[in-house]
This record gives C-alpha cells, sequence and structure tokens, in this order.
C-alpha cells in the first residue's frame, strides 16, 4: 500500500509550495505555534544552525526572492551593477515580508553581503543582526581559537535575544539532529550521483531549499521520505552525460535554468546548492567542547568553496577535481550569477585546475530572474552533445 | 610617410603650474622607490607583494625587503591610460566583465610583461603577504597572483568591524597570525631575523609623519579651504599610504607639505589645482569613494571649473583614520599593527561609515554628500545608496550620486558625470537662494 | 513686448516655450533635433514665436464683433495657409538645394534628366500641397522633413523609372539636399508671410474684411522681444550659451512640473535617454533627484529597442499592449537582454500583446525603483515626458503608484512633452524680473 502523501510527486509537492512562498507561511506558523518564538534568518553560505536551534529558535535561510519576486524598493539601493540578491532580499524586507525575523546573521561570503549586513542594522534596528565571520586562517591555535571565540559571541547573542540559556547539552542535542540531517543530504546525493534519474536534480533542489525554512527535524522526515520513495518508484533511465554544477553557492538559479540543464541532456551528479547543509563534510563528534567540536569541523572538514581561502595552491581545484571523480561526471558547469565577484574570480583558477586533468566545462552567468532559457538549453544542450562524442568508443 | 607616435604623458601631477618642495619630493620617492623595484637583479632587495589597506610597510621594512603595491601600480597605468588595454588583456585571458578592473589591469599588466612606470620589468616577488582587509576580492586577487608567480604566500585575516567596533578577540587572532605565520614567512622570504626594536623605530618614524598629514587634512575645516581633500588629498595621502610609511622620508614630505599648506592658510590661498590656484570656493563637498583614474584630470576640472572645492572625503581615510585618533605605537608594536589593520575606512561597517560622513559634514561645514560611486569595487560600493539616504536625512543637505570606475576607461561617461555635477551643483545654488530669500 | 524663453534640447526633439510678463504662456515650438543644435534651437524657438504670433492674434481678434464665435475657424484657416505659405517656402529651398546638388562630375551626362525629373517632382509636390493644407486635410506630422519626405520618395520613383534614372541616385540628391535644409537657420521673415496667409485667409472667404485685417494687422506689428533666453536639456553644453544662460533639466523638469500642477511634489519624467525623479518642494525648487544609472533600462530607448524587435512603431506598442488579457512578467530590465527573452516568449508561443504588456510593466518597475531611490512619491505625482503618451506604461504606473504609495492624484499633462522648456522659461524670467 504506497501512502499517497509520501509519493515523490506529493513530496515535490510540498516541497514547491515552500519554495513559492515568499511570506514564509510555514516559519510564521512555527513561530505563532508557541510563545516567544524566534526566529533567525541566514543568508549563503554558512551559519552554525545548531546553535540557533539549541536556542530553541528556528535558522531560517534566505536566499534572495527568486524569479517571482518584483523588486521595487530593494534595486533603490544598489547600483546595476551589483548582483540581484541583496535587492530581492531587502524587497523582502521593507515590504514587511520578513516582520517576524527577529535575528539575521550575514556569513562571510563577500563585501555585498557583508554590507548587506550594515544595511539591516540601519534599515531594521530592532532585530538582532550579525555579520558572522569565519576564519581564513586554518590553524587550531590561531583561526580555530579566534572561532570559537566568534562563536560563543553568537551564543551569548541568541542568548540575550532569547532571554534563554544555550547549554552544552542543548548544543550537542542540537549537533546531533544536523548530523542526521547532513547524513540524509549525503544519502540523497550518493543516490542522485549513482543514478541520477531517480532523483531529478529539480526535485533534489526543492528538498534542499525546503531545509531552508522547515525546523531539522521536519526537513530529516521529508528527506526520509523522499528517499524511500525513490527507491520505491523506479524512473526511466535517459543517455544523458553526467556533470558537477558549479558557483551557484549563493544567488539562485531560477528553479527552470536546473530543468533547462536536465533536458538539454545533462545528469547533474554534484552542486553547491544551499552549502549550509553540506558545509561540514562528516559528523561533528558529540563528546568534549560543542564550540571546539564545531570550529575543528570547520577548520579541518567542511567544504571548499570560492568564498572560503585556499592556503595551499597546489589544493586551489583540487575539491572541485575531487567531486567530478568520485562522482563519475563527465564535465562541469559553471553557472554564476552576474557580479558574483567570488565566483568570477574563482572560476579561471578552477578552469585551469579542470584542464590539468582533461575535465572538459563551459561556464555562463544567471541571475535569479533570468528568463531567457534558450542559450543555456543550447550551451548544455552542445557540451552534453560533446561529451557524448568524445567519450564515444 | 612616418607615423607620429604618442609620447606617454609623466604621471599627471596636482602642481604642474606651480611645483612644491613637497610634490617634486614625492615624485623623486616614487621614482626611486620603482627604480629599486626593477633594480632588484642589481641590488639584491627580496620584494614582497602586498595591498594598500592596512598594509604592514614597517614591518616589511623590518627585513629589508621592498614593498610592490599591485593598485598602486594599476593607478599609475590607469594614469597614464595603459590599463584600458591590460583589462581586455585579461577579458581575453578569461576573466569576467563583471569583476574588479584593479584585479584584471594587473593581471593584464603581467601578461604584457610586467613593466613598471619606468619601463622597466617588476620583479617576482619573493613573498606575497595577503593581507585580507576590508576588501573580500584581495583573496582572489593574490590566489590569482599566486598561481602566476608559484611564489611564498601567506595570509593575513583581518576580521570585519561587523557590530562597529574592533573586539579583543580581532586583535588577539591578528596578533597571533603576526606572530605565527607573517613574521616567520617574512624572515624565511629574507634570511633576515625579525628584530621588534627596529619595529618599534620604524612605528615611530610613521607617528611623526601621522601627525603632520592630520594637520594637512584638517585644514580644510577653515573657509576658503587650503587644500581639496579629494583631488589633491589623494597625492597627500601617497607615501603613508604606501612603501613610505616608517620612513625619514615621508616625515620629511609631510613636514614640507604642512608647511606649504601653511604658508597657504596665512595668505588665504585655495587650493593647487592643474590651472593654477583655485579662486572661488562656491561648494564644499564631503566626498565618499574612491577616484577614477583614467581621466582623473579631466574629473577633477569638473569640480573646480564649478568652484568645488572637496573638504573631506572617506577614500583618503583607506589607509588608516588618523584624523580619528589612530596613530602607530611603538610601545605596543604587533598590537598597534592590528589596530591599524582593523581600523581602516573599507572594515568598518555601513553604521560607522555613515556615522564618520555624517561628522565630516558637520565639521567641515560642507554642503553636500557626493558619492562617486564605483563598479569595481563592492566594498565601498555595495550600500552607497543607503549612506546617501541616511546623510541627507541626517544633514539636511543634498547628495548625489555619480558612477564611474577606477581604472576601466570603459566605465568613464564624461558628459553623464558632467551633467549629474551641473544639476546638483545648480540644485545646491537654488536652495540657497531659497534659503536667503525666507 | 518682453519674451522669456526656455529651450529644451532633448535627444529626439528640441522644444521651446515663450512666456510673457506675467508668466503666461504665449507660445510653443517643437522640432526634431538634429546632429545641428544651434539650428534645431532656432527652429524650434522661431516656431514658438510663430506660436505665440497667434495667441497674440486671438488675444486682438477676441474683440472683432464681426468674428464672434468664428474665431477659432478664422484662426484656424489663418494657420492652415500660414502653414503653406511656409512649406513652400521650405519647399524652394528644397528644390533649389536639390538642383545645386544633381550637379557636377557624378552626374555627368544625367544632369539634364535629373534636372528635368526633378522639376517635375516639385511641381507635383507643390500641386500636392494644395490637397495637404486643404480645410479639414489631416497631416501626420508638422516636421517638414516628415511631410515632404515620404512624397518626395512616392513621386519620385515611378518618375525616376520612366526617365531611366536611377532612384538611388536621385535619394541620394534628396537625402544630401534635406540635411542642408534642416540645417539652414530659418529665415526671419515671418510678417511677410503671416501677411500672405492673411490675405488668403480673407480672399478664400474669410469675408470679415477690414474688421478683421486691423485687429490682425495690430497683433502682427507688436514687437516680441527676446528678453531673456534659457538653454537646457541633453544638448544644452552644446549651445553657444553663456554659462548663466544654462540650466539643468533636473532644476527645468522640476520647476516646469510645478507651474502645471502647482501641488507637484514628485515628478517622473522617462524620455528617450534618461529616466528622471525629482522631488520638488511647494514652489517647484529641486529638493533631490535621481537618473537611471549607466544602465538604459527603464528609459524610453528600452522600448524603443523592443519597438525595432518586433518590427513595430514605436507609438503601436501601448494600444497592442492594452489588448493583453494577461501581463507577462518579463524579468530582463536589461535592454540588451530584453530582446532575447522576447524572442524566447514568442518561440514558447506566449503573445505579442501578453509579452508587451510586461515589458510596459518592466520598464515602470524600473522607474519605481528610481523614484524610490530619490525619496518615493508624494503627492500630487507628475508623469512627464515621451512615455507619458503611452497608455500601456500609464496604465501600469496607476497600478503601482497605488500599490505603493496609495491614493495619490497622478497628473499627466497632455503638453507635458514641454515641462522642461517651461521651465526654462520661468528661469529666463526670474533671471530678469528677480
Amino acid at each position: 500500500m504506497i501512502d499517497t502523501n509520501k509519493t515523490t510527486a506529493a513530496i515535490v509537492a510540498r516541497c514547491q509550495e515552500l519554495f513559492d512562498d515568499l511570506e514564509f507561511g510555514s516559519a510564521r506558523e512555527w513561530k505563532e505555534a508557541g510563545p516567544n518564538r524566534r526566529v533567525v534568518a541566514y543568508m549563503p553560505i554558512y551559519v552554525p544552525r545548531e546553535l540557533i536551534h539549541a536556542a530553541g529558535m528556528l535558522p531560517l535561510g534566505i536566499l534572495g526572492g527568486g524569479e517571482n519576486l518584483e523588486v521595487i524598493h530593494g534595486d533603490a539601493y544598489y547600483q546595476s551593477y551589483i548582483c540581484r540578491i541583496p535587492r530581492s532580499t531587502l524587497e523582502l524586507g521593507v515590504t514587511g515580508r520578513l516582520d517576524f525575523v527577529d535575528g539575521f546573521l550575514f556569513p562571510s561570503i563577500c563585501d555585498v553581503i557583508r554590507n548587506l549586513s550594515g544595511i539591516w542594522k540601519l534599515l531594521f534596528p530592532k532585530v538582532y543582526v550579525r555579520y558572522f565571520d569565519v576564519p581564513q586562517n586554518f590553524d587550531d591555535e590561531i583561526g580555530g581559537r579566534y572561532y570559537v571565540q566568534e562563536l560563543t559571541e553568537l551564543r551569548e547573542g541568541l542568548e540575550r535575544l532569547g532571554g534563554v540559556r544555550v547549554t552544552d547539552e542543548a548544543l550537542r542535542a542540537s549537533t546531533a539532529l544536523y548530523n542526521e540531517n547532513r547524513r540524509l543530504i549525503r544519502e540523497l546525493y550518493a543516490v542522485r550521483a549513482e543514478a541520477p534519474w531517480l532523483a531529478p536534480t529539480s526535485e533534489v533542489y526543492l528538498l534542499l531549499r525546503a531545509g531552508m525554512v522547515l525546523p531539522v527535524e521536519e526537513h530529516s522526515q521529508l528527506l526520509r521520505d523522499y528517499l524511500a520513495a525513490v527507491r520505491a518508484a523506479p524512473r526511466p533511465r535517459r543517455d544523458n552525460c553526467r556533470v558537477v554544477l558549479n558557483g551557484v553557492f549563493c544567488e539562485q538559479p531560477p528553479l527552470n535554468l536546473i530543468k533547462a540543464i536536465e533536458m538539454s541532456g545533462c545528469y547533474v551528479v554534484d552542486d553547491d546548492f544551499t552549502l549550509v547543509n553540506r558545509w561540514l563534510l562528516d559528523d561533528v563528534p558529540l563528546a568534549g567542547d560543542p564550540l571546539r567540536n564545531l570550529a575543528s569541523a570547520f577548520l579541518h572538514r567542511s567544504a571548499e568553496t570560492s568564498a572560503k581561502y585556499q592556503p595551499d595552491e597546489a589544493k586551489k581545484g583540487k575539491f572541485l577535481v575531487d567531486s567530478v571523480r568520485s562522482n563519475g561526471a563527465e564535465g562541469v558547469i559553471f553557472a554564476a550569477p552576474s557580479f558574483c565577484d567570488p565566483a568570477l574570480l574563482d572560476r579561471p583558477m578552477l578552469e585551469s585546475a579542470l584542464d590539468r586533468v582533461d575535465v572538459p566545462h563551459i561556464g555562463f552567468k544567471y541571475a535569479e530572474n533570468s528568463a531567457q532559457m534558450q542559450p543555456v538549453r543550447e550551451q548544455a544542450g552542445t557540451f552534453a552533445d560533446s561529451i557524448k562524442l568524445w567519450s564515444a568508443p | 610617410m612616418t607615423v607620429k607616435i604618442p609620447t606617454p604623458s609623466a604621471p599627471p601631477s596636482p602642481h604642474e603650474a606651480v611645483k612644491e618642495a613637497s610634490m617634486l619630493k614625492q615624485k623623486e620617492m616614487i621614482a626611486r622607490n620603482y627604480e629599486l623595484l626593477t633594480g632588484t637583479a642589481e641590488n639584491g632587495r627580496k620584494v614582497v607583494s602586498t595591498f594598500v589597506p592596512g598594509n604592514l610597510n614597517e614591518l616589511v621594512m623590518c627585513f629589508d625587503m621592498l614593498n610592490n603595491l599591485p593598485e598602486i601600480n594599476a593607478i599609475q597605468n590607469g594614469m597614464k591610460k595603459l590599463s584600458g588595454g591590460y583589462i581586455e588583456e585579461a577579458e581575453k585571458r578569461g576573466h569576467s566583465e563583471d569583476v574588479c578592473t584593479y584585479v584584471k589591469a594587473d593581471l593584464g599588466m603581467m601578461a604584457k610583461g610586467n613593466l613598471a612606470p619606468n619601463g622597466k620589468p617588476l620583479p617576482r616577488p619573493d613573498l606575497l603577504l595577503l593581507s585580507y582587509t576590508g576588501c573580500f576580492t584581495f583573496m582572489k586577487w593574490f590566489e590569482l597572483l599566486r598561481e602566476q608567480y608559484k611564489c611564498p604566500t601567506v595570509m593575513l585575516h583581518v576580521p570585519y568591524q561587523g557590530d562597529g567596533h574592533a573586539t579583543q578577540n580581532m586583535r588577539d587572532y591578528i596578533v597571533k597570525q603576526l606572530k605565527d605565520e607573517v613574521i616567520p614567512a617574512l624572515e624565511r622570504a629574507s634570511g633576515v631575523k625579525f628584530d621588534i626594536d627596529r619595529l618599534r623605530e620604524y612605528l615611530r618614524e610613521s607617528a611623526r609623519a601621522e601627525d603632520d598629514l592630520v594637520r594637512v587634512l584638517e585644514s580644510a575645516k577653515r573657509k576658503p579651504s587650503p587644500i581639496d581633500a579629494y583631488f589633491g588629498g589623494v597625492f597627500y595621502i601617497g607615501p603613508i599610504f604606501t612603501a613610505f610609511r616608517g620612513t625619514p622620508d615621508a616625515t620629511e614630505y609631510y613636514r614640507l607639505l604642512r608647511a606649504e599648506v601653511d604658508e597657504r592658510v596665512r595668505r588665504g590661498l585655495g587650493p593647487v589645482t592643474p590651472e593654477g590656484d583655485m579662486k572661488s570656493q562656491r561648494y564644499r563637498l564631503v566626498v565618499e569613494g574612491p577616484p577614477n583614474w583614467t581621466s582623473f584630470r579631466e574629473f577633477w576640472k569638473m569640480f573646480y571649473d564649478e568652484g568645488a572645492v572637496v573638504v573631506a572625503s572617506s577614500y583618503t581615510k583607506v589607509g588608516g583614520l588618523y584624523d580619528r585618533g589612530f596613530r602607530h605605537d611603538p610601545d605596543h608594536p604587533l598590537e598597534s599593527l592590528a589596530d591599524y589593520c582593523l581600523g581602516v575606512y573599507t572594515n568598518h561597517n555601513l553604521p560607522q561609515r555613515v556615522a564618520l560622513l555624517e561628522q565630516y559634514m558637520r565639521e567641515y561645514e560642507a554642503d553636500g554628500l557626493l558619492i562617486n560611486s564605483i563598479k569595481s569595487c563592492n566594498s565601498f560600493s555595495a550600500g552607497q545608496l543607503m549612506i546617501m539616504r541616511e546623510i541627507e536625512k541626517r544633514t539636511g543637505k543634498p547628495g548625489a550620486f555619480i558612477e564611474t570606475d577606477l581604472v576601466d576607461p570603459r566605465y568613464f561617461s564624461a558628459a553623464n558625470v558632467k551633467n549629474r555635477l551641473e544639476s546638483y551643483f545648480q540644485m545646491i545654488d537654488q536652495k540657497r537662494q531659497t534659503a536667503t530669500a525666507a | 513686448m518682453n519674451c522669456y524663453i526656455g529651450i529644451d534640447l532633448g535627444s529626439t526633439t528640441t522644444k521651446s516655450v515663450v512666456m510673457d510678463d506675467g508668466g503666461q504662456v504665449l507660445g510653443r515650438g517643437i522640432t526634431n533635433s538634429r546632429s545641428n543644435y544651434d539650428t534645431a534651437a532656432a527652429v524650434s524657438k522661431q516656431e514658438a514665436l510663430i506660436d505665440a504670433r497667434f495667441t497674440l492674434l486671438r488675444r486682438g481678434l477676441e474683440g472683432a464683433p464681426s468674428l464672434k464665435g468664428k474665431v477659432d475657424a478664422f484662426l484656424g484657416d489663418l494657420e492652415r495657409h500660414f502653414r503653406h505659405v511656409q512649406f513652400l517656402e521650405q519647399l524652394d529651398d528644397l528644390e533649389q538645394t536639390a538642383r545645386r546638388n544633381g550637379r557636377g562630375l557624378r552626374f555627368a551626362g544625367q544632369e539634364q534628366a535629373l534636372g528635368e525629373a526633378l522639376g517635375e517632382v516639385f511641381r507635383r509636390l507643390r500641386e500636392e500641397s494644395e490637397a495637404l493644407f486643404a480645410p479639414g486635410a489631416r497631416r501626420r506630422s508638422d516636421f517638414f522633413r516628415d511631410i515632404a519626405g515620404s512624397r518626395f520618395m512616392a513621386l519620385a520613383e515611378p518618375l525616376c523609372k520612366e526617365a531611366g534614372l536611377s532612384f538611388d541616385l536621385m535619394l541620394n540628391v534628396y537625402d544630401k539636399s534635406i540635411i542642408e535644409v534642416e540645417n539652414r537657420p530659418p529665415s526671419g521673415a515671418m510678417q511677410g508671410k503671416f501677411l500672405r496667409a492673411l490675405e488668403l485667409a480673407l480672399g478664400a472667404g474669410g469675408g470679415a474684411g477690414d474688421a478683421v485685417a486691423h485687429p490682425v494687422r495690430a497683433a502682427l506689428e507688436i514687437p516680441l522681444e527676446e528678453a531673456y533666453v534659457v538653454g537646457t536639456g541633453y544638448g544644452r553644453v552644446r549651445l553657444p550659451f553663456p554659462k548663466e544662460h544654462i540650466r539643468s533639466e533636473i532644476l527645468c523638469h522640476g520647476l516646469g512640473a510645478h507651474i502645471m500642477y502647482d501641488g507637484t511634489r514628485t515628478v517622473l519624467d522617462i524620455g528617450g535617454q534618461d529616466t528622471k525623479a525629482i522631488q520638488v518642494d511647494k514652489e517647484g525648487i529641486v529638493e533631490n533627484f535621481q537618473m537611471n544609472d549607466r544602465c538604459a533600462a527603464g528609459t524610453g530607448r528600452y522600448l524603443g529597442y523592443v519597438a525595432d524587435e518586433m518590427k513595430m512603431g514605436l507609438h503601436e506598442l501601448g494600444p497592442l499592449a492594452m489588448k493583453a488579457t494577461k501581463t507577462l512578467r518579463i524579468n530582463s530590465t536589461c535592454t540588451v537582454f530584453a530582446g532575447a527573452e522576447l524572442r524566447d516568449r514568442l518561440a514558447l508561443g506566449d503573445k505579442r500583446e501578453d509579452i508587451l504588456a510586461g515589458l510596459h510593466r518592466a520598464i515602470i518597475l524600473r522607474a519605481m525603483s528610481i523614484i524610490s531611490r530619490s525619496g518615493g512619491i508624494r503627492d500630487q505625482f507628475t508623469f512627464t515626458g515621451g512615455v507619458a503618451k503611452n497608455e500601456a506604461a500609464v496604465r501600469e504606473l496607476r497600478k503601482l503608484v497605488k500599490e505603493n504609495y496609495g491614493d495619490v492624484t497622478i497628473n499627466i499633462n497632455p503638453d507635458s512633452i514641454y515641462t522642461g522648456a517651461l521651465g526654462g522659461a520661468a528661469f529666463a524670467r526670474r533671471a530678469v524680473q528677480a
């Protein structure tokens, strides 16, 4: 007997609904469901959500306004040569769509998001706003010591915001929940890499996005249901090539762009969507000091991305090359938001790393509200065809 | 048939009409530094490449190393109209048209022989000292340079003043990086052992020059202002923001400059412009944002032709807010370097920047805030429209917004900029007339 | 009498306004901006002075008992004849110029045939002009180039064929000549033309004789002294005016909008080159302004680009967009990308009107951002510029203003194209009277 609420279609429909909801109804409901509940928003790429959860609060991932938000007031704060995510995020703010948000964390990703933290402070003085700086030095005694103190300050800030104590015990429990969530996502990625026709990226993406707005417990259940449903319902395999998608870690491409890539003959077997879900590469140990454990995981076992310094020149691009190899990809599609400094400055170095090991790649730019998909279809389609030609016996 | 080849113009100076002693001194210092840099094969000096904001010049000098600053090279190339070609070269090599043109001008210059303004090739650095202060792009820039040079690189990560102040944790983090990573890297690259007393001596020298610089910058509070704190200001900050801070040369430069400015004050003169002394001062402006370098002269002329003098600017604070009291401190050498790095303008958060500009508006009795928004520089530019709004709201003085670029000539539209400036000046006039009529 | 003149040199058209001592608008004139701004300024100024003269005529005739209730008809008649006389004069100039240009080495052996053909074309143009300026006739434009040009082509083509002449050659001569004629400063003698028109009007059955001729002559006698001229607009820096005679278009637009509607606090102007949002105080003094940044998104040019892409006339876009049953979301405010998005949409089978509705919304959204940047909309809100004539754009603007700023009085003046020139004229008046 198949539970109709737990088919892939039903799960994906639920995720799509959450994705489309620019009023953040589910987060509002969560907040209203209990007294003194607090919601703490965050932007890409990484914040330690364990801390927010341990304070009894809901972490809410804000990834811009997507393709359907008309931006009027947000545009008033930005010149035309700046990417779109800060404008649409501000539009969400000034139009009251985020009026239930009590705190907002702006991670260290680029100067635009960094400065957005200051704009938020000026525009929304009642919100607990913190620029969340992470170390670019990966020595335990240097960057590690600094980071533990930054985490401590964040913990204290949240405690003040909620009028609560964030105990080590609570933090360990939250870490365990997020460990589990990350495990499930790793499993989802492994399923997709092995049989991408079973879990299309347009669906995987929506599942990841659901994790931005749902409580972690609920999201983990959704992941379990989806994995079970996928295994229960076989889907036809197509003659697609296998690619890694890179550069989509901040401003999001429109869902249609993801679909266009898939429809033009590419299976995405790895990507850098919503890195916060997979930033820490394996379980954070529960024994010992929870902040030290988080710091150590960050320093030594976290994903590589343009916003993070690579101290060792020889390792530049290795993370991407390893992903290509371990996921059996045949090429890389670089997709970067227009005016995205981290992605666009990084790209030539990543391209060189791929060239050295003969991995083909293409690249293009998008905005979260790009509507013309024909160039994407053409480029991705041509790329897929050429990969098939090269790999033909 | 003969083809006339235009001779490249010398770096423009604001004092071409009247060459003052300080200007000659600075020219000579810069020329000598480039001679040293391009003569390392003969003089055997080691070279460190590093950035302007929060640079560690005194520390670098402790290791007898020369300081090569890629932004300064890009500015030189911008003023000599070479940057356009370099940027196109970098774009041909796969760099996006969207990203910072300082980076592209630097990479393009490397691709085309890496020639210094004296026409000789710049040396490969012995160390890339990535002082990651106030600008995310620096990090990528040095990763890109490292890929080219394959030379040792050391990172100094300076946290951002996200909450509007530096914390002890930030200071400790920087000092620890200096002790455990930066100084050892400099020792390895130079073969010279670190001597903290030598550092103290240089810092003491820095502080002397810093006093005089502040005196010069604050002279703009007078009416008429004896200086232009933006177009002239960028020359005044030259030595102290770059490879000369901590040298007796810099101290001497600022002593000369201060004497000259004092003399202008005594004689009631306005700033020196490329066309001589500025006569009337009809508008006093605070300017936010870096200048455009490719059309620097033309840009400046749009101001002094209209009688607009800049009395304070944020760009002249990218190498430190000396006017707000910071001094290098020989008694706490490494801590003082940490505070220096933390305190540069671009490492301040937006509310701090607004507060500073607001203070400038009041202290310097400005008629308005002009923002020159630079396409390349998100660190400066993202949020400037918010800054303008806040300043207008807090001071009741009008703001104006123009858009150019640092060194990309494609992003300087003279007609556009002039149109907006004219409209702005006329608006100030009109407001004044109604204010006096009322 | 003293005249205060404002000239607004826009990128596509140049406008002039003549104002009297009391601040009343006497006349308006418009012409297409040419490569030569001096001439465009001179022509539009002359047109405004002609219009001013008609105003004076009206004032003079309103007292004439024999014309009671017929002033409009008479003035219409007079203007029609005046325009005709003016047209014939320009036609003569064009013919002489064309004949001159039709000589020389390039035309060796064909000179005579060309001369004959030109003679015939112009004879027919003159002949046709009777109908063109007949009572009730509609002309699609009042610009000489537009009227003469299209008919010239239509007449010359068959004639060239008959004469065995190359039509391209003829076009070449025309193109060269029309530019010369257009860029020649206009001849100053208006008086003669008015008198000639008066003769024609009276002869053609105006029927009132001296009772009319007298006040007309009296009105023609009033000297129009150019007390002060102020230039504004995109091309103002190219005018040979001393600096104190030049005002920025921002200031002029602000003041012009204030004069049209004195409750104006926020002005939006969407022109061919740029989009401006201006905040003015209760005296029309500019308090703040914002213009589109380097990017042309949200300016009239965006619509021009769309029209080209759809192979439509600019004025056809609005009416088609009004037929839309839904407004598609067009996300590219970027002028360059709009074309690609448009083609993509058409390829997907979307209807042209729905796409156009989306494009109009996109341009207005962009303008809304510029307004927001300048400080938002305060009551009253005045919308000016070429795009203010586009009904689809106006519809979207009304919707978005209501959504974002609630109930605000929105003023759109049919003469809004003269806003900048009006402000200029007011500045000219202040310069003398202040």
